[in-house]
């Protein structure tokens, strides 16, 4: 059942994905990236990342498109005019991309039990649940101080210090965003 | 049973596999600056889409990875639109292709 | 022993001379008299000097030649040169020669070059001659020796071309140069085979090692030795590199006399000499050299007998004379190659400054008409014994010399040389050919050196009525040492007297401690009795009938003027022109040689290779991929993006492969 809801979403992401891609104008591009967000948010769920899927949805979809809209909005570039490469660059594009798809597919075929192995580097098989034992910790420690918990706690204990620097990593953001969009320093 | 564990962990990573490259073939392939941020927040929404499939596996730390992800996509965005708002007041333009300063 | 100490200071002398002169030569009105004690001076100085090195030698004869080190010049591992003198019988003797007739020549200079505007550069250039020379004989090894050697090749080309102005003279002394380079390069590559087998360049230690470390008769010692010889060719005159000799009469007389007769022209003799036990260890190339030095004696006797430029005459006898010093070492007999050196340097010295006498007078002559003729040109002499009676009287000493008539010095020399060729002869027949050679050239010879003679002072006078008022013998300073030299040809030979004359062969004696090394392997064992006194007779009677033959042909016809002489045809003309020899080189050797630098090597290695492909081309390659470089740069996002994304995928096959 949960297999089945996944590729319903994983088609949609995909559709939404690839009109992005070849949309004609910005605006019809960003909207189709929200699309494919939103469906992302969906899969997360379905993968056990629920605070993930909210956070996606509050803060990318929310947050970083609306910019993104404003931005469109107030270049105000007009008509909605193709701005596709040419034949040249397709032909590269669909070489490179190509390359690259099927050198990432091989991702596909990877379980639980093959992961494991390679990570053990054993002839065979061995057992995920003795060597990921993090994940079942992860899943037990869900349950027992809710999903937010779960994640808040190496948040904030093991991974404090990248946190207060994405801090000052935002400030500059900020500060640069403001001085480089201003009409007159 | 060991696929109870992370039973999409397969999918979920060749899911991911084709979004980055429809990411990289939309940064191919477009000469809108916008579009090319967008196709790269999409390149950027695979590879989060990764860290929560392996997290099934490795514990919370895959999730707090792509929060930090998205923080860094953000104020990656704030600026880069903020680059792309400066070069269109000279350019009146935001095609890619006639943005060429740097040519040597 | 003591004498032996100052022998540096016989180099020393000229050497201070060149400096002074030099800088008077570099004055604007420059002090003739001060050049004209300083020049002499120091020749007379030196050779007070080696008259006191030679007579301590005398005093006790020592086995062992004395080495008077300098400093050590290159101390290089192995090799050890020193910059040292070599005092043996055999370079006292050479000292003595060299500085005796230099310091005659230098004072016959003072007479003859007394109006020239160059005197002082004049007297500097032969100072630094003798200094050269001296080095030369004087060196105890082979580098020190090729520092002199190269060194008088240098002062030849110098006082070859002293009149510079005239571009023949020029030329001349290029001429001189470059042939004299060719034979270097000989010499050059002989020491280097000698210092790789016998890992010496010293003298005393080569004739030490040689005969054990080599092997005689063999391959390599054959090679050293004719590369030595090309050396010889180059420097005296000998077939193939003997041309530029004549050339070099352009020069002054004086010049002729000491450098083109006496001293270095005999360089290569010497160093033959020097290096005897190699010569007498390779059987093939002494064969070569007595050879070379026959054929030389035979062919320049031949050109003399159609020459009419007095210089020129007494140039090929020069080249003739030295061939058969060559016949003497390549014979064995080295004492007699020197002992024919030294009356050689004794006659010739006489007959080119008796020449530069007659020269300077028929200058006097014309120069006083102002008319333009040939003051060197025998058809326009004739007659100047009653003008010029000293000089005749000398000059026909120096002439009855050079043909071997007895009891005069070039007789006993000449006569040892041929007999030492004839007695190799029963060793290796070729030898008996060679002496024919060299007998049929004491004919030729005789009649050239008659021709002069009568050309010059006997029958009537061409020079023209005007000009014969102005004719008159040289000043005492250019006759006195005509009148030296003319007793030393006359008595000369007792220096080396033979056995049927009641002597016993002094110098033979005295060089035996230098040649016993080349006589351990190849002795010359003189003819006597019977055999000896017919050689003897043969050669008086071939010289005396040359002269007679050479006298009568002269006067039996009328001589023309050089300017009203008609052309000369057939075989006389052959002669005239030398056989043809400069233009055969000419066509064969220069020009292929140039058109070889012109056109492949200039045009084609140099600016094709070297300035196009190498330099110009290395600069294109370098601009090509720049500007392959600068296509990367279109400045243009998109094209990064690929390049980026290329270089992640290669990344990325490379780490999970």
């Amino acid at each position: 059942m949960t297999e089945a809801v996944f590729y319903v979403f994983a088609a949609c992401t995909v559709v939404t994905a690839s009109m992005c891609i070849l949309s004609r104008s910005a605006m019809s591009a960003v909207l189709w990236l929200t699309a494919t967000m939103l469906s992302l948010a969906a899969i997360y769920v379905l993968l056990g990342a629920e605070f993930v899927a909210a956070i996606q949805v509050l803060v990318y979809a929310g947050a970083v498109m609306v910019l993104f809209l404003f931005v469109v909005m107030l270049l105000n570039l007009g008509h909605a005019t193709s701005d596709m490469r040419g034949p040249a660059a397709v032909a590269t594009t669909i070489v490179i991309a190509g390359l690259l798809a099927i050198q990432l597919f091989a991702l596909w075929r990877y379980s639980p039990d093959r992961l494991a192995a390679e990570v053990a580097q054993a002839p065979q098989l061995s057992d995920p649940a003795t060597l990921f034992a993090a994940g079942q910790i992860a899943r037990e420690e869900a349950v027992a101080r809710g999903v937010v918990g779960a994640v808040a706690a190496p948040l904030f204990q093991v991974y404090l210090v990248p946190f207060e620097i994405t801090s000052i990593l935002l400030l500059a953001a900020i500060v640069g965003a403001v001085v480089l969009a201003k009409r007159r320093i | 049973m060991t696929g109870g564990m992370a039973p999409l962990l397969g999918p979920a990573l060749g899911l991911s596999a084709i979004l980055f490259s429809l990411g990289v073939a939309g940064v191919l392939l477009r000469r809108n600056a916008i579009v090319l941020f967008v196709c790269i927040e999409l390149m950027l929404n695979a590879v989060n889409l990764t860290f929560v499939a392996l997290a099934q596996l490795h514990g919370a730390s895959g999730q707090v990875m792509v929060f930090f992800v998205m923080t860094v996509a953000a104020a990656e965005a704030a600026v880069g639109l903020a680059i792309i708002l400066a070069i269109f007041r000279h350019k009146q333009s935001v095609d890619l292709q006639n943005i060429n300063l740097l040519r040597g | 022993m003591i004498a032996s100490q100052w022998v540096w200071l016989a180099v020393a002398l000229p050497l201070a001379g060149f400096l002074v002169n030099g800088a008077l030569a570099l004055r604007r009105a420059p002090a003739k008299l001060a050049v004209s004690i300083v020049g002499p001076g120091v020749l007379l100085g030196a050779f007070a000097v080696s008259l006191g090195v030679f007579l301590g030698l005398l005093g006790q004869p020592p086995h062992e030649p004395h080495i008077v080190p300098l400093w050590p010049w290159m101390p290089a591992g192995a090799l050890e040169v020193d910059l040292a003198f070599q005092v043996d019988q055999l370079s006292a003797v050479m000292l003595l020669m060299v500085t005796g007739v230099g310091s005659l020549i230098h004072l016959f200079s003072v007479g003859y070059m007394k109006e020239d505007p160059g005197y002082a550069r004049y007297f500097a250039y032969l100072n630094l001659f003798v200094v050269c020379m001296l080095v030369l004989v004087l060196g105890s090894n082979f580098p020190v020796l090729f520092i002199g050697w190269e060194g008088v090749g240098l002062c030849s080309y110098l006082l070859i071309g002293f009149w510079f102005t005239d571009k023949a003279n020029a030329d001349a002394g290029l001429k001189a140069f470059i042939m004299n380079r060719i034979g270097d390069f000989g010499v050059l590559v002989a020491m280097v085979f000698l210092w790789r087998e016998l890992g010496t360049l010293d003298f005393v230690q080569i004739a030490g090692r040689a005969p054990e470390m080599l092997e005689p008769g063999g391959t390599v010692v054959t090679l050293i030795t004719l590369l030595i010889f090309l050396g010889c060719t180059g420097k005296s005159a000998q077939i193939p590199l003997y041309t530029w000799l004549p050339d070099a009469m352009a020069g002054p007389t004086p010049v002729s006399a000491l450098i083109h007769a006496a001293t270095m022209v005999t360089a290569g003799v010497y160093l033959v000499v020097r290096t005897n036990v190699l010569f007498a260890m390779a059987p093939l190339s002494s064969a070569v050299v007595a050879g070379i030095g026959a054929v030389t004696a035979l062919f320049a006797a031949t050109i003399a007998l159609r020459q009419y430029d007095i210089k020129k005459v007494l140039a090929y006898s020069t080249v003739s004379q030295l061939g058969y010093m060559f016949l003497a070492v390549g014979s064995a007999a080295f004492a007699g190659g020197i002992f024919h050196l030294v009356t050689h340097a004794f006659f010739k010295a006489l007959l080119f400054l008796g020449a530069g006498s007659v020269i300077h007078a028929m200058h006097h002559a014309y120069h006083a008409t102002h008319s333009h003729q040939d003051a060197q040109d025998m058809r326009n002499m004739g007659g100047l014994r009653q003008h010029m009676p000293v000089t005749f009287w000398l000059m026909s000493i120096a002439t009855l010399a050079i043909a071997g008539i007895p009891p005069l010095s070039g007789f006993f020399s000449k006569d040892e040389i041929l007999a030492s060729a004839f007695a190799r002869g029963a060793e290796m027949p070729v030898f008996y050919l060679y002496y024919a050679f060299g007998v049929v050239a004491v004919l030729l010879t005789a009649f050239y050196m008659a021709r002069l003679i009568t050309m010059t002072f006997l029958g009537e006078n061409r020079t023209g009525a005007e000009e014969s008022r102005h004719l008159h013998e040289a000043p005492w300073i250019m006759t006195g040492p005509l009148l030296v030299l003319g007793v030393l040809s006359l008595i000369g030979g007792a220096i080396n007297l033979p056995t049927f004359a009641g002597g016993h062969h002094a110098l033979e004696e005295r060089l035996e401690p230098v040649t016993a090394p080349g006589a351990a392997f190849a002795r010359v064992e003189l003819p006597h009795g019977a055999t000896e006194l017919l050689l003897v007779g043969g050669a008086i009677l071939i010289g005396v009938v040359g002269l007679v033959l050479g006298y009568r042909a002269t006067l039996a016809r009328r001589i023309p003027t050089a300017s009203e002489a008609p052309e000369d045809t057939g075989l006389a003309r052959v002669l005239n022109r030398k056989y043809y020899v400069d233009e055969i080189y000419d066509a064969a050797i220069v020009r292929p040689l140039v058109w070889l630098s012109r056109v492949v090597l200039w045009k084609g290695v140099d600016q094709g290779v070297v300035d196009g492909a190498a330099v110009n081309g290395t600069a294109k390659l370098s601009r090509g991929l720049g500007w392959l470089g600068s296509r990367l740069q279109t400045g243009q996002v998109g094209v990064y993006v690929v390049l980026f994304l290329v270089g992640a995928l290669w990344i990325l096959r490379a780490v999970t492969r």
